[in-house]
This record gives C-alpha cells, sequence and structure tokens, in this order.
C-alpha cells in the first residue's frame, strides 16, 4: 500500500562502488605462483536508503569522503548506482536512458559548490541561462526566453541589464547567484545543492542562504542539501542525513538532532564546531581517522573511532531503527541503551 | 622591546592602472606569547599581512611603506640572506594546504631535517631525532615510521601535523599561521587548533592566526584585529570583540553566523560585497554596506580611534570625530548577547 502523500525522491538501498582495478594488466598479479586477478573498489555509497518528502529541505552532512557528493550526483543521474534504486515522484529514473532522463532534467537541477568552475567562462551571463531555457523548451521563442532569463535574474538579485558580462566580471557571491538563477530557469520542483555556499565568505553565505530560502518559499521548492558546516544545517534543515564513510548513521529533524544527539559521530561532530565563546574548547576527541573506503572496516563503520565499540560492532552492521522521538539511529550502543545519553 | 612591531605598514601591488594599495597604515604589536587573530572576508588584506610579516610578497606585490621590527630589526629592508635565516628559525609560517606546502617527492623526514640543516650545523643522527622529537610534540601515531613516509601516505589532519612540527623544528618565537585548519574537517579542525594553542602555551610562542573563521578565532586568540579594505577597523580583546563588536562591519559579520540566528528564519544578511581595491569608496570603505551610513562617513574615512575597551575606526562609535553627525553617541550601539 503507498503512502497517501507521495515522497518526492526516495532513495533505496543505494550502493555505489567505484573500481580502481584498471585493465587487465594492472590487475594481473600473482598470488602463491599463480596468476590472479586483484579488485580493488572504492565502496563510497554503502546501502544508503532516505526519503525527501515535498517542500523539505533535507540536508545531508559528514565529513570529506564519506560519500555524501556522491549521493547528489547518484540522485541528479550523473552517475548509474552500483545497486539499489533512485525514485522520483515515485518512478524509477536511475536506469533510464539520457533521452528519458530529459523531461526530470527539467523537473530537478544542481548547483555545485565552487561557482569558479561551474560557469562556463567563455559564456555571457544570458547565453549560460538562455541555454537550458531553450533546450527545455523548444516551442518556446526568443521573446518567451528572453523574459524568462530577465525573471530569474531579477528573482536572485542580478540586474537583468548585465547579462552581457562574462562570469569573470563578478563576484564570488553573485557568481552563485547566477549558478542559483540557472537551476531556477527551468522551474524546477526539486534541487540538489552540492555545498553551494562553502566558497563563500561568512558575510556572502548569509546572502545566498536567504535568496535559497526565499525561492523555496516562492516557488514552492524542495532542497536536497549538501554540507559539511553544521551550523548551516541548524539554520537551513528541517531534516538531516549524518553520513560516515558511506552509511546513513543518524536520520533526525533537525531539531532532535542539534537538541539531543545520539549516534556517537554525530556527537563529536557537534561538539566540534567551534562556538563563539573564548573558554577553551571543549569536544569530543575522537581517536584515530577516518578509514579509506577501499577497505571498509567490518561491521559498524564507526567502530575504529567509537569511545562505547564492543565486539558486537566489530562484527555486525547497525541497522538504522527508529527511536522514541522519531529519529532513526544506526548504532549498536543506542539499540542496547548501553551509551549514557 | 617588543617580539614584532608593525609600523604603519602599507603594501602596494604594481598594476598596469597604476599601484594598487593593498594595505594601508597597519600598526600592531605582539609580546613573546602573545596569540592575535587577523579576521577579514577575501580581499580583505589579512594574508598579504600575514606574507608581509616574513617579506614574503611577491611580486608585482612590494612593501610601500612602514616597518616590520622583529626584535628591533627591520625585516622590510633586510637582505635576502638575513631573511632566509629569520624564516624557520625566528619565525616560522603555516599554509592553509598542507598537500600544497609539503614536496611531494620527498619523504617527511627529508622535509623536517632539510629546515635543521639550513640553520645550523647538525648530523644526521641528530637532525633524525630532533625531527622524531617534533613529530611526537604533535601527536602523530607512530612517528618513526612517519619520517619514511611521503605526504601523500597520509591524511590531511596528519599533513597539517606534520606542516606544524616543521614550523616548531627550530623553535620559533612566532609563528604565522594562514588559515591552518581551512581545507580540514570539523574535526580534524578542533584537535589542530587544540594543539596549536596548547604548543603556543608550553613553549611561550606567539601566534599570529589569520582566518576567517569567527569561531576559530574565539577560541585560541587573546586579542583580534579585524579588517577591511586592506585597513583595520576594529581590534581588541577577542571577548570583548565577540561580546560587543563595535564596528557595523563586525556586528554584521557576527549577526550573519547562522548560530546568531533563530532556525527557520532569513539570516542577517550584510548587503553587498567587499569593494574592489581598485575601486574603493571614498569616505568608509563600508560606507555602501552600512547601514548606520551618515553623510561623514562619504566624505572622509574615519581613524581607529579608542573606546573603553577597544579601538574601532567609526564614525557612529566616535561622534565627536566629526561635527557633521549631528546625533547618536557612543552608548547606543546596539548591545549583542
Amino acid at each position: 500500500m503507498k503512502p497517501v502523500t507521495q515522497p518526492l525522491l526516495e532513495i533505496k538501498n543505494l550502493y555505489q562502488h567505484f573500481d580502481l582495478s584498471g585493465d587487465f594488466l594492472d590487475r594481473l598479479h600473482f598470488k602463491n605462483g599463480r596468476p590472479a586477478l586483484k579488485e580493488e573498489k572504492v565502496h563510497a555509497i554503502n546501502g544508503v536508503s532516505f526519503n525527501v518528502e515535498k517542500g523539505e529541505s533535507l540536508c545531508v552532512v559528514g565529513e570529506s569522503g564519506c560519500g555524501k557528493s556522491t549521493v547528489a550526483r547518484t540522485v541528479m543521474g550523473l552517475l548509474k548506482p552500483t545497486q539499489g534504486e533512485v525514485r522520483f515522484a515515485g518512478e524509477r529514473i536511475d536506469d533510464l536512458s539520457v533521452k528519458d532522463m530529459r523531461p526530470y532534467r527539467k523537473r530537478m537541477q544542481m548547483i555545485f559548490q565552487n561557482p569558479y568552475a561551474s560557469l562556463n567562462p567563455r559564456m555571457r551571463i544570458r547565453e549560460t541561462l538562455e541555454e537550458p531555457v531553450r533546450f527545455h523548451n523548444p516551442e518556446w521563442n526568443e521573446q518567451q526566453i528572453s523574459d524568462k532569463v530577465d525573471e530569474v535574474m531579477a528573482s536572485v538579485g542580478i540586474d537583468p541589464t548585465w547579462g552581457v558580462r562574462y562570469p569573470h566580471e563578478f563576484s564570488g557571491g553573485q557568481r552563485q547567484r547566477i549558478s542559483i538563477a540557472r537551476a531556477l530557469a527551468v522551474d524546477p520542483e526539486f534541487i540538489v545543492a552540492d555545498e553551494p555556499i562553502s566558497a563563500l565568505d561568512v558575510s556572502i553565505q548569509a546572502q545566498v542562504l536567504n535568496l535559497m530560502t526565499e525561492a523555496q518559499k516562492a516557488r514552492n521548492l524542495t532542497y536536497l542539501f549538501i554540507t559539511h558546516d553544521l551550523s548551516v544545517v541548524e539554520h537551513f534543515a528541517s531534516r538531516v542525513v549524518v553520513m560516515y564513510l558511506g552509511t546513513v548513521c543518524e536520520l533526525a529533524t533537525s531539531k532532535t538532532l542539534f537538541q539531543t544527539p545520539k549516534h556517537p559521530y554525530t556527537r563529536a561532530l557537534l561538539s566540534a564546531i567551534p562556538k563563539l565563546e573564548t573558554k577553551k574548547p571543549e569536544f569530543i576527541r575522537l581517536t584515530g581517522e577516518v578509514p579509506t573506503p577501499v577497505n571498509l572496516p567490518s561491521g559498524c563503520v564507526f567502530h575504529g573511532r567509537c569511545p562505547y565499540a564492543n565486539a558486537r560492532c566489530m562484527e555486525e552492521i547497525p541497522k538504522l531503527t527508529l527511536q522514541n522521538d522519531g529519529s532513526q539511529v544506526a548504532c549498536h550502543g543506542i539499540e542496547e541503551g548501553r551509551i549514557p545519553d | 622591546m617588543a617580539l614584532l612591531s608593525i609600523q604603519n605598514l602599507e603594501v602596494s601591488f604594481g598594476l598596469r592602472d597604476g599601484p594598487v594599495k593593498a594595505l594601508q597604515n597597519i600598526n600592531l604589536e605582539l609580546n613573546r606569547g602573545d596569540r592575535v587573530g587577523i579576521v577579514g572576508e577575501s580581499g580583505a588584506g589579512k594574508s598579504v599581512l600575514g606574507f608581509s610579516i616574513l617579506n614574503l610578497i611577491a611580486k608585482p606585490g612590494f612593501i610601500s611603506n612602514g616597518k616590520v621590527l622583529f626584535e628591533g630589526e627591520d625585516l622590510v629592508h633586510a637582505s635576502q640572506k638575513r631573511l632566509r635565516q629569520i624564516r624557520g628559525d625566528r619565525i616560522s609560517m603555516i599554509f592553509q594546504d598542507p598537500m600544497m606546502t609539503l614536496n611531494p617527492v620527498l619523504t617527511i623526514g627529508d622535509q623536517m631535517v632539510e629546515c635543521l640543516h639550513a640553520h645550523k650545523k647538525i648530523s644526521k643522527k641528530d637532525a633524525r631525532e630532533v625531527a622524531l622529537q617534533k613529530l611526537q610534540l604533535v601527536q602523530i601515531p607512530s612517528p618513526e615510521k612517519r619520517l619514511d613516509q611521503y605526504p601523500h601516505e597520509l591524511s590531511g589532519g596528519m599533513r597539517q601535523r606534520i606542516v606544524i612540527a616543521i614550523a616548531l623544528i627550530m623553535d620559533p618565537d612566532l609563528i604565522v599561521a594562514d588559515e591552518p585548519t581551512t581545507a580540514l574537517d570539523v574535526t580534524i579542525q578542533a584537535e589542530i587548533m587544540e594543539l596549536l594553542l596548547n604548543l603556543c602555551e608550553q613553549h611561550n610562542v606567539a601566534l599570529i592566526l589569520v582566518t576567517h573563521d569567527l569561531g576559530v578565532v574565539a577560541q585560541v586568540t587573546e586579542r583580534t584585529v579585524v579588517m577591511y579594505a586592506g585597513r583595520v577597523i576594529e581590534q581588541g580583546p577577542t571577548d570583548e570583540i565577540i561580546k560587543a563588536p563595535q564596528h557595523p562591519y563586525t556586528q554584521g559579520l557576527m549577526n550573519a553566523l547562522p548560530q546568531n540566528c533563530l532556525p527557520g528564519q532569513l539570516l542577517n544578511q550584510i548587503p553587498g560585497s567587499m569593494p574592489n581595491l581598485q575601486n574603493i569608496p571614498q569616505g568608509c570603505a563600508f560606507n555602501p554596506r552600512c547601514e548606520f551610513v551618515k553623510e561623514s562617513c562619504l566624505k572622509e574615512r574615519p581613524d581607529l580611534q579608542s573606546t573603553a575597551t577597544h579601538d574601532v575606526a567609526c564614525f557612529k562609535v566616535h561622534p565627536e570625530r566629526s561635527e557633521l553627525l549631528s546625533t547618536g553617541n557612543g552608548s547606543d550601539v546596539k548591545e549583542r548577547a
């Protein structure tokens, strides 16, 4: 039975592995005097499932290498998943051909991290913005396209008369506004934003975040927001997915997550945010380094750095389980109640 | 005598349309063991200031005026030979990206020892011993193994620890750290910052921390210098600046932090962006973005003036500095929790 309100985006048991082995000769090696083929894979995402509801801003947080950007790219169809499904408005989209994907491309757009790299330096801003409009609305005439571009430029606070300029003539904040305008130009329902403010200064970050919030209200947008900056998450997200080494360790509403973080990794992450207090920092020290996704640890991927890990954590992979307050946590310690609040 | 004294420093960049002043009228004094944070957005000149202390400004930039006195010795006019003696020995620098700082084709041990050999006569065996000690100091697990590894074999946090170990190898009096944790994750950032803070406290090393992150400054430094468009606009004890910023720009910067806004509401943004240095507005450089702008701000540039707690360059805080300002006084600056 389907739920009454269908989630806009469903990610089901997603796996994304990248092959590092190379060609036949690279893989060939000798084991006990016999030729054998070795296999080496980056386990970027390992069994990630979550839904994005219509109208919400779901934030995915985690440290570098945790697979958050890979999730974003797989959702957008820029990568084919190794295993698992991506459904958009109920329809499976991860196995579509380029041509069948086209109608969905109009409905879902992406904003990238670095506005210096994501805008073509040899195209005028107006050309950059016209391109997606023209491509996705082939029946429109030039006047309609031009009106649409004027409208989106004005809505992100860029004077439409600046359309003749090139990207290098704009500041970082303005360029990110232009990237947002490009995403909005085809009237999408869903926007994936991969670290859209990480390359910007504090005062400009606030401008861009406000712009995104306003656009969400005005256009009824749904965001999948990828970031490593937890202070932004608390402000912007309605729900948060915390990722570590390609798996989801906690999924909760933003309020619950920041008030009562449960997973030991989430707690450490929250305690590491530099606070605006002049006393000496108190943070949960994580021992060790993030393991590489090439050789995943057995059991819970966090056990090597977790202060509460025991024998079970080293063997059995924890599953996301629903907690009393509605959050979902993947941790044996929480399940057994042996981690203090 | 102060350990470091920067007097009236001015740095210019010779461009085709004439020189552009990237830093103007910078004064800063540091004693042994002081920790000072330099905060600002990109283009404020904070990195240029960090580089100019070691006279590392690359062409077309040059120090066009002022002095950088290190224990009374002027580094601006020092010979290259003398500068090489000071760099890495008395003053060392930590850069933003440890992958760019470390040489990818030399082992960690070679790079650490290189600095020792450049500054004193020391046997290979002793040098390796010193390198090992420093690696232990920065809490690197299995340091002996690391000496023979290459930078690419280590994680970002580990590399930055190595860079800090190299910076400490000659027991310097001053460390200039230019955004040392910007390229790192938050959990690693917290560790590196704690390490840097402890090392400076234990060894009485002075630290100049250049960063855009007010949270980091709040936790590590005692004094803060806020820069905007190549000038210092506010300076004073860090806790005062964090608790009660006086300059509208500093206030705006603090208010724009998501921590200081209610979730779900719009952030308090500062409109506009940092002016291009070739095109700095007349009067106060912040005037196009300032909500308290008055006529006097457009005409004249406010100087850095001291208040009870710190120094601010703003007519709003020092209304007596401008005869044109008829209303308002220093006490009406909004109280910040």
